[in-house]
This record gives structure tokens, C-alpha cells and sequence, in this order.
């Protein structure tokens, strides 16, 4: 048996039934990232010492009869959350030789489970892109085509989950950095609600914005997870109280009484015919699993693009003004005084993305600007929202689509055009403006890629999406094919 | 909305960024085009709308003021440059001026 190809859930009965080990276990994982993270270039880092001796461990727990469904099982962690003892990039020169002193709190939550964690994920720089063309170490391949991109920003965490280099993995979405990916990689990502998870250890980049959550190879699975690491946490002020349900609950087949809003704004132009089809063939199932299915209308869809722009670059100009190279991170030693020292830490650290977002950013927080430009786009942001808030009082329950308007494209394809790469996340933005739980889940396939479809619901209704998710994915087998790499 | 070489200037050295020749060169050009994007939101009538900086509104959040243990600061400055009698030591921050 190839133990790296499991499931969490199928892992975590055998590890409790004692017919494997986490040690066995974590080799299995070990051996399939050195047998193809050179292709994938999914992980910036690799920590198998570490791996081992916490699989060790784990193997204690589960023979002391102290067993969580996480204990003994391979994770892997995007490179922006703190690792205690583990360098954490962020995909950045200027964090290139950072070694956090803490963990974060998904990472603590994870350990203190007794999760393994087997490395840190390539992203793209800061978080910002939609290729993880732009880490500043190498870019990652989709292990369904390696010509073409897994999808970004956490797209060394879907490319491992797709690849087989870890049974599960943590990635952060601001605007869609989980769910593109997944969609892209055929595997499944889920960004609940904006406060669901703590962002204690996560890197910020638009703090208003960001959320992490887990890419799975299933939807139990990403219940599974969501259970470890979500839950109000004191150190993120911004964290949410309410209750934490177990997600696994929520599990069931059978879609009566549920109510799926279908916005005809998410199949408009731009959307590739093929992906198209996939989509309302799963929407068509959902009918078929007893939805009742109807049409919605997102009138300001047209905006959500340029709303996320001005909101995410003015808030990481102003989270990324911390790396001045006097702290941490790249430093210039041969500066004059302290005003050019962080002009050329931050000039050489920075790659082109982040450079451009933080100059948007500054220049639309700027004197002049700040009311036309970053003021303007928290007034749409509303709009946005409340396009949400009418579908959910006509009773919709989940609100579906496609998770991105086309398939995984090459490698250099669109890098050189940002706007063409930004319209990319046009149907993932709307969650994150409007902090709404949404998932990503495998429908099918186009030209032999992956095609994903979200499901996104009420504030802190994962529940609820992830019974719908559980229920088509259990009516479908797309779950169950790997990319060719995977095996 | 076009953006001027000498705005360029102006917005990098407000975020501290030394930029290359190239680089000014290319942002001239990809801030006015992306900035027109975003002019699309003109179109719409947001008077009278209000701002949303947040979805999650919960006010102030306070904790019990207890003491509680922080970072060794041996660890904290393990990650600075330049590390001098528990400090971090930094540039002149007063041009021309000594260390």
C-alpha cells in the first residue's frame, strides 16, 4: 500500500486500529516528496528530522490510547505562518533568512493535535498572485500538467495535497489564495469565515481580508481539519467567539430543504465554455440531490475586482511597512543612514508584485487620494456585501459557481500582464470582501485539468457548506482521481 | 488616470522603496493603466453609502490586565542585524550624522 495516497480520515482509522504507523506513515509522505518536490517545487522547506521525531511521538500518543483524528498525520504549511525554530519566508528575499520564536496559533493548534508537520509551502511573494509565479525562489508546478501553474498564492500547499507530498495542508486566502489553487489542483480548500480561524502567526497582508484554512484531498477530510484549528484564540482581536460546532456533523447526504442561489453575473463573459459546463452539470446534481435551485442576482459583481485592488493594496502598504531591515529580514549594511537603510532593505528585498501593490497602496492612501480611491472602495465593499445579504433574506442558503474562470494556464502565460493575472480571482473575491465561508470542491474536468466549484454560505454557516460539499462530492468520483504525479 | 514619472518617485520614496531606473520606467506605465481600471468605481452612485473597513464588527476588544510571560529577548533580537547590549543598533537616523 502507498500510505502517502490516503486520506486524512483513512490514515487516522488505520493509525487507531494500530495496522500503521505515523513513522511508516511520515515515510511514506518523506519519500514522495523527494521523489517529486523536484518537479513540483512545492516546498520552500523541508524538515524531516523534525517530521520523524513528531511522528514518533505521535505513535506513543496513539498506543497511550490519546489519539485526536489528526494525531500521526503529514501536514504542510503555507511559508507565511510562523514555524517556532523554522524559517519562515513568505516567499520573500527579504524574510529569506527570518527564523520565527513562535508558532502560530493554527501551528500550535496542529501540534498540540498531533499533527506531523513535514515543511513549510512555496506561495507567491507576501501572498500576493495567483501563480506562485512570484515567490522570489522558483515557481511551483501544477502535478496535473508540470507546464502549467498550480493556481496561487498558496499554490505549494494544493500542488502537495495534489501531488501526494502530505496528506493535508494549511493556506491562507485574501482573494481566493485557497480556493483557486484547490480548483486549479483538483483538490479541495476551504476559506471560512473571517474570523473563524485565529490569524495569530500569520503574516499579514490585508488584514481585513485574510483568512487561512485547509486544502484536503477530501470534504471530511477539510472538516476534519477545520476542527483542529478554528475557535476563538485571544491573541487575534479580530477572532470570532461564536461556537465551534464538530464540522464532521454536518456530513450528510441528501440536499432537501436546502436552498442554492445561482448569480448569473458568475457566468458571464470570460468564463471559459468549458469550465461552463462542468459547473452547471454539478449544479444540475445539486438539483438531482433534492436543492431547490434558483437564480440570483449579484448586481455589483462587476466591481468586486477594483473594490479588492484599493482595499488589499492600501492595507499591505501599510502591513508590509514593518520589514525596514532594522528588526529582521534582509537588512543594507552599506546604507548612509537610517532613511536609506530601509529604502534599500525594502528595495532589494521586495520583489516586482509587491513592490507594485505597496506603491497602488501608498499612492491610493495618499494626500488627495485617500477619499476618491480607498474611501470610494469601502463604500462598494457594502454594496458587495449587501448583494449577499438580499440573496440570504430571499432564503438562499448557499450561493454556488465556478471557483475560477478558467483552467490551470502556463507557466510565464500571464506573469507578464498583471491585469489579466488579477481578473483571475474574480469569482473567489466576493467571499473575502464580504467575509462569508466558501469552499472549493473537484466538478470535473476540462482538456484534462481540474475544474472547481464554490459553495459559499452565510457567516459562519460552514456547516452548511460543507454538507453541500459532502453531498455532491459523495455523488461524484472526481474526488478519487489524482494528478499522474500523485501516485 | 496617468501617473507621472516624478509621482512615482514621489509615492516610492513615501513607502521607502529605491527603485531601479527600469523599474519607475515600467511602473509608470502599469500604475496608469491598473489606477484606470479602478476608475470604474465612478460609476457607481456611493453617497449616502456607508463605508465597510471591517465585516466583523465587535467593538473594542480588552483582556484581564495580568502578567503574562512574553518572548525570551534573546530570542526576539536573534533575528536583528545588528544587536548591541540587548538592543538593536541601527543607522544614523539623522543624515550625514555618526552611528
Amino acid at each position: 500500500m502507498t500510505l502517502h495516497t490516503l486520506t486524512v480520515h483513512e490514515a487516522g482509522d488505520l493509525l487507531r486500529r494500530g495496522e500503521i504507523s505515523s513513522l511508516q506513515l511520515t515515510k511514506s509522505v518523506l519519500g514522495q516528496i523527494g521523489a517529486c518536490d523536484e518537479q513540483t517545487g512545492a516546498f520552500i522547506t523541508v524538515t524531516p528530522e523534525r517530521a520523524l521525531q513528531q511522528a514518533q511521538q505521535a505513535d506513543e500518543s496513539i498506543a497511550g490510547g490519546e489519539a485526536s483524528p489528526l494525531t500521526g498525520i503529514p501536514v504542510a504549511i503555507k511559508d507565511n505562518m510562523c514555524t517556532s525554530g523554522v524559517p519562515t519566508t513568505c516567499g520573500s528575499r527579504i524574510l529569506e533568512s527570518f527564523v520565527p520564536p513562535y508558532d502560530a496559533t493554527v501551528v500550535g493548534k496542529l501540534t498540540d493535535s498531533g499533527a506531523v508537520i513535514v515543511g513549510k509551502t512555496n506561495m507567491d511573494e507576501f501572498a500576493m498572485g495567483s501563480s506562485t509565479e512570484h515567490s522570489a525562489f522558483f515557481p511551483t508546478h501544477n502535478p496535473w500538467d508540470l507546464s502549467r501553474v498550480p493556481g496561487g498564492s498558496s499554490g505549494g500547499s494544493a500542488a502537495a495535497v495534489a501531488a501526494n507530498e502530505t496528506l493535508f495542508a494549511l493556506g491562507s486566502d485574501t482573494g481566493g489564495s485557497i480556493r483557486q489553487p484547490a480548483s486549479l489542483c483538483g483538490v479541495v480548500g476551504l476559506k471560512p469565515t473571517y474570523g473563524r480561524v485565529s490569524r495569530y502567526g500569520l503574516i499579514a497582508f490585508a488584514s481585513s481580508l485574510d483568512q487561512i484554512g485547509p486544502l484536503t484531498k477530501d470534504v471530511r477530510d477539510c472538516a476534519l481539519v477545520l476542527n483542529a484549528v478554528c475557535g476563538h484564540d485571544f491573541q487575534d482581536s479580530t477572532s470570532a467567539r461564536e461556537l465551534t460546532p464538530d464540522y464532521t456533523t454536518f456530513l450528510n447526504e441528501g440536499l432537501e430543504n436546502v436552498v442554492v442561489g445561482v448569480p448569473s453575473e458568475y457566468f458571464a463573459e470570460g468564463l471559459d465554455k468549458g469550465v461552463e459546463a462542468r459547473v452547471r452539470e454539478a449544479i444540475e446534481r445539486l438539483a438531482e440531490l433534492g436543492a431547490d435551485v434558483r437564480e440570483v442576482s449579484m448586481p455589483h459583481e462587476k466591481y468586486v475586482v477594483a473594490t479588492y485592488f484599493l482595499t488589499s493594496w492600501a492595507e499591505a502598504s501599510a502591513n508590509l511597512a514593518r520589514y525596514d531591515g532594522l528588526k529582521y529580514g534582509l537588512s543594507a549594511p552599506d546604507a548612509r543612514d537610517i532613511r536609506e537603510a530601509q529604502s534599500k532593505a525594502r528595495g532589494r528585498g521586495f520583489g516586482r508584485e509587491v513592490k507594485r501593490r505597496i506603491m497602488l497602496g501608498t499612492y491610493a492612501l495618499s494626500s488627495g487620494y485617500y477619499d476618491a480611491y480607498y474611501l470610494n472602495a469601502q463604500k462598494v465593499r457594502t454594496l458587495i456585501k449587501e448583494d449577499f445579504d438580499h440573496a440570504f433574506a430571499q432564503g438562499v442558503d448557499v450561493v454556488v459557481g465556478p471557483t475560477s474562470p478558467i483552467v490551470a494556464f502556463g507557466i510565464g502565460e500571464k506573469v507578464d500582464d498583471p491585469l489579466e493575472m488579477y481578473l483571475a480571482d474574480l469569482y473567489t473575491i466576493p467571499a473575502n470582501l464580504a467575509g462569508l465561508p466558501c469552499i472549493s470542491v473537484p466538478c470535473g474536468f476540462h482538456q484534462g485539468l481540474p475544474v472547481g466549484m464554490q459553495i459559499l454560505g452565510h457567516p459562519f454557516a460552514e456547516g452548511t457548506v460543507l454538507h453541500v460539499a459532502y453531498a455532491y462530492e459523495q455523488s461524484t468520483e472526481f474526488h478519487l482521481q489524482r494528478a499522474p504525479l500523485g501516485l | 488616470m496617468s501617473i507621472s514619472r516624478s509621482e512615482v518617485e514621489h509615492i516610492a520614496d513615501l513607502a521607502r522603496l529605491e527603485l531601479s531606473e527600469d523599474e519607475i520606467a515600467q511602473l509608470e506605465i502599469e500604475l496608469s493603466r491598473i489606477l484606470e481600471y479602478v476608475d470604474l468605481l465612478n460609476e457607481l452612485d456611493t453617497s449616502g453609502v456607508a463605508p465597510t473597513a471591517h465585516v466583523v464588527v465587535q467593538g473594542d476588544v480588552l483582556r484581564e490586565d495580568v502578567t503574562r510571560a512574553s518572548l525570551p529577548t534573546e530570542d526576539v533580537l536573534a533575528n536583528a542585524p545588528e544587536v548591541e547590549e540587548g538592543y538593536i543598533r541601527v543607522h544614523a537616523v539623522l543624515p550625514g550624522g555618526e552611528e
